[in-house]
Order: structure tokens, then sequence, then C-alpha cells
């Protein structure tokens, strides 16, 4: 049986953009080093004052550390943008399936859309690890939204950036990125962010990967089919067998 | 401290605790022995299950509350066929108390179907009639809203089961005594309430509801003294057992639900934000009963003065 709560001490909270905060949580003693096993998954967050969680992907974890990347976008993470160093804070983890490093391939495509390139810092980190050579594509609205940009260049020497605004990096959105014009270039890419790109995505390239789907959860654990999607194999849970999906398992509209 | 007797009786099914995970709210158990042993419940009520498998509502599914949270998953679930041969064997590998199946349906042919067959299941010690369901059209909360229907759908069921049968009613309705005295009338074991209650919630910035089916069934501890209130009038209209069920999410909840009149008390939403409210309400339950001069929880039912 899995222990899954455990009671978190913020270390860092802090700003990175206007929309964009930075978490950094030490782990509670009974929690093990390998407590959150695979890149990909997520954790859930009480929040005080509200009746459900806050799910929110791993951007990074190391032994005791567990490092968040979240946008402020309701009241939830208002509330959690003020949470001070210090401050408990009941997560359950791990949660999802996370990805798999296994179809990589060499040089895989790692790609992100706003919010979502925090799954894949340690992503990026472990293929690097493993001796691949991930080719990271992060994309943005405008250059005020950018975020992480130097932490992914200090894993990989590959990292380009698009903004819609054009003001930094490609001008035009991932799919406007040379590296995923010439997908075809690679065997397998990985990626997350809002449906909108996932879906040009898996329109426009036709080598296979895995997605990181996010949808509004209650539970996050797989009981309340809040966050149901069909798939080829019928409907799943996002929470609890995806987040991450293969494009082989999806259904693209 | 005394010993505490937990041990409650639902219609000659006796639960070692009157602890008992909401449908929807727990899937069929099995998921949840990941985490615990589930076997220190007193039952589970499993996801409401109809005739044919359902997808269920598009998303989003569900919306925050103040204290609760709407949902509408719409039943989403395999269908009785698949239930019985896939679902129930691996519930059973986990969990050795009864279990409560609970049924739902879009026409008195199919809740008597569904509950003929399940009524042959091993360990399926009552099944729970859900006409409540506010999330699908032409079922569910239809047949529970009126006297009428409410016996009609639990003469049919009666006719072809043999375990007790417990009505699950929904609390959008002006009177619900006399609902569950229909049900009584028509044979029904015992009454489960109360349903989620329909609401809903508008996004400001988008001027769309928040849940893709517009309405959605709201739970959470925002409800419970609403819930209270039905299931002590309901059972002094009543003389079947009633299971209280409606934002329970504490072992003092428990002792006050039974004090309105509960023999057994179903939790639903609170599941969803602490995963392991039940066994801790279950660890709490002798120390809450300690503090209230209670030995024996079967001896506060209905306990409320006046």
């Amino acid at each position: 049986m899995s222990q899954l709560e455990y009671i978190f001490t913020i270390e860092r909270n802090e700003v990175l953009n206007y929309k964009t905060r930075l978490m950094t949580l030490l782990a509670p003693a009974d929690a093990p080093a390998d407590l959150i096993q695979k890149t990909g998954q997520f954790v859930n967050l009480e929040v005080e004052g509200h009746f459900l969680r806050r799910p929110i992907s791993v951007c990074d974890w190391e032994p005791g550390r567990l490092t968040l990347l979240y946008d402020v976008v309701g009241d939830g993470t208002a509330i959690m943008s003020e949470w001070k160093p210090g401050k408990k804070v009941n997560v359950l983890a791990p949660l999802g399936n996370g990805f798999n490093l296994e179809r990589s391939g060499q040089r895989p495509l790692l790609i992100g859309g706003g919010i979502g390139i925090a799954p894949l810092y340690w992503l990026a980190k472990e293929l690097v690890k493993q001796g691949k050579e991930p080719v990271v594509v992060l994309g943005f609205n405008s250059k005020e939204e950018l975020s992480w940009e130097d932490e992914f260049r200090n894993v990989t020497p590959e990292v380009y950036v698009a903004t819609a605004a054009g003001d930094y990096g490609v001008k035009g959105f991932v799919t406007d990125v040379e590296a995923v014009r010439n997908a075809h270039e690679h065997s397998y890419y990985y990626a997350c962010g809002p449906m909108p790109m996932l879906k040009a995505l898996g329109q426009t390239i036709d080598i296979p990967g895995e997605l990181s789907l996010d949808e509004r959860m209650a539970c996050g654990f797989g009981v309340c089919m809040c966050c149901s999607l069909r798939t080829k194999d019928g409907a799943k849970r996002i929470c609890k067998d995806g987040p991450i999906f293969t494009t082989e398992e999806l259904i693209w509209k | 401290m005394k010993e505490k007797d937990l041990t409650v009786n639902l219609s000659g099914v006796r639960l070692q605790n009157p602890v008992i995970p909401a449908s929807g709210c727990f899937g069929y158990g099995y998921g949840m022995a990941e985490y615990y042993d589930i076997d220190c419940l007193g039952s589970i009520s499993f996801k409401g299950t109809t005739r044919a498998p359902r997808f269920g509502n598009e998303l989003p599914r569900v919306a925050e509350c103040p204290a609760g949270m709407i949902n509408s998953v719409g039943l989403q679930n395999p269908g009785i066929d698949k239930v019985i041969s896939e679902e129930l064997p691996k519930m059973r590998e986990k969990f050795h108390q009864p279990i409560i199946a609970n049924i739902s349906g879009f026409s008195i042919d199919e809740y008597m179907e569904c509950c003929e067959k399940i009524d042959r299941e091993e360990q399926v010690e009552i099944i729970e009639l859900n006409v409540s369901c506010p999330n699908v059209h032409g079922g569910g909360m239809s047949f529970g809203t009126q006297c009428e229907s409410v016996a009609e759908v639990t003469k049919a069921v009666k006719s072809v089961t043999t375990k007790p049968l417990y009505v699950k009613l929904s609390p959008n309705v002006t009177d619900i005594a006399s609902i569950a005295l229909s049900a009584e009338e028509a044979g029904a074991d015992g009454i489960c309430l109360i349903n989620t209650m329909l609401g809903m919630r508008i996004d400001p910035r988008t001027r769309r509801p928040v849940i893709a089916n517009v309405m959605g069934g709201f739970s959470g501890p925002a409800i419970f003294p609403i819930a209270v209130r039905m299931v002590y009038q309901v059972a002094k209209a009543c003389s079947v057992p009633v299971m209280g069920c409606g934002g329970v999410s504490s072992a003092r909840d428990v002792i006050e639900m039974m004090l309105a009149g509960a023999s057994a008390v179903q939790v639903g939403a609170a599941n969803l934000r602490d995963p392991f409210v039940c066994p801790k309400i279950i660890a709490d339950l002798p120390i809450e009963m300690e503090k209230y001069n209670i030995d024996s929880l079967s001896d506060i039912i209905g306990g409320v003065r006046l």
C-alpha cells in the first residue's frame, strides 16, 4: 500500500513573471527518496479555504525536494502564491502514470507551451542522464510570459523558443519552430501544453509521441470519473490512467 | 475508556461500523485498496450502474464551490454485465464486508433487469435504487421527484429481488417525507438520502457555465445541514431504516446524522478531498463517542431530543 498523503514544507515560493511562480517544497522524513517515481507525474495540493485540491505537474524531483511551476489563474493558485517558506502543505503524491522514456530514441523532441513546460524539465534531465540528446521547444504568448529557459539550457544545448507576439525567439507557435516542422528527423516526441497546441501537434507531426493532458479534476486518484477521456481503448481517467497518453491512444476530433 | 460498540444493522445486514463511502465517490473500492485496507469500512456503495455501458457527460464535469463541489459525471459506468463479470470480482478480492449495489436506470424495465441480475450476486447484501441522479435526462431524478413514479419503480424492483432494497432519494423536492413514505408503502426496506442538490456555476470571464452539462449535483460540507434536516424528516415519517448521506466529513457529523435518525452514514465528496477520510472517521468515532457519553452507536439512532 502506498502512503499517498505527506506534509511538505515550503522552501521557496518565488515570482518568475507576472503569472508564473516557482515553488520548492521539502519532503517530510516519512517520504521515500524515490517518492515521485516517474517524470510526468503530478501532485495534488490542499489549499486552505478550498474544497478541492490543486493538481500540479512535477517540474523536478530530487530526494527530499519537490519543484513545481504554477500559473496564478484563479482563487486557489492566488492563495498558493501567498504561501511563505516554512508553511506546511498537505500533498498527495505521487499521482498519474508518467512519461515512458523507453521510446524516446536518441534525439527526442520535447515541446512545451506556457506552464506546460514544467513536466518537460525533469524529463529532459532524465533523458540526458541516459545519454540522450533532447531537443527542447518552448512556446509562450509573449516575452513577459517566458520562464525557465535558462534552466532548460543548463540541461541541454538545443533549446528553441517561440512567442506568439513575436517579441522573443521565433514569431509564432511551437509548430512554427524549425525543429517541429522537421519533426520527421526525430523518432519520438513528448508534449505538454494547452489543448489547442496539443491538437495542432497531433495533426501536424507524423511521428509518434506522448502528450500530457490537463483537465479539471476532483479527486486526482481515479475514483470520481470527473476527468474521463474517450480513447481508442475506451474511457480512460486523465488523473489515474494518464495524464500521459500516447498519440496511438488519442482520438483527435 | 469503555469498549465502544460501532456496529449497526440495516434490515438484518450487520455492519461493523456505520461508515460507507457513497456511490460515485469510491469507484468499486479496489482502487482505494492501493492506499489503505478497505476492510475497515462498514460497507461500500459502488458506482451507479446502468444496463448499458455509459461514457457519461462531456467535460468539464466538475466545478468548485465554497465548502463543496458540483459534479456532472452522468453515470459513467461499464454496464451491469461488465460490473458483474469484471468489477465485482476485483472488488471481492480486496473487500470482504457487505457490498451495497447502486443501480440506476432510464426505465422501469431497465431498473428491473439490473436489479434482478445484481440480486443474485454473492456479497451484494443491499440494493440501493438510485432514482435521484440529477445529471441524466429522462432517468434518475425524474423517477425520484414524484410519489407515483417512486412507488412504481420500487414495487417493480421489489417483485424481482430478494435482498433489502434501499431507495436513494433526491433532495430536489418540496416534500421529502411524502416521497419516502411512497417508497416505503411500495415495499422499500429502507431509504437512503440525500443525493446531490441541483446546482450551477458561471465563469464571469467567459460568461459560460463551468460545467459542460450546464447544471450538476452540488455536494460537500455545504449541504450537510440540509441532509440532516431531510434525514430527520424522513426518519420521523417512515418506519424503515434510513441511510444518511450528504456533506459528512467527520466522526462528529456521523453522530449528528445518526441522532437525526440515520442507521448508517455514507461519506461522499469528502473522499475526493481526503482519500483517507473514511478510516480517519472510523478511528475518531470511539473518541467522539466517549466525548458524548455514547457506548453503542445503535443506541443513538433518532435520539435527537426535542
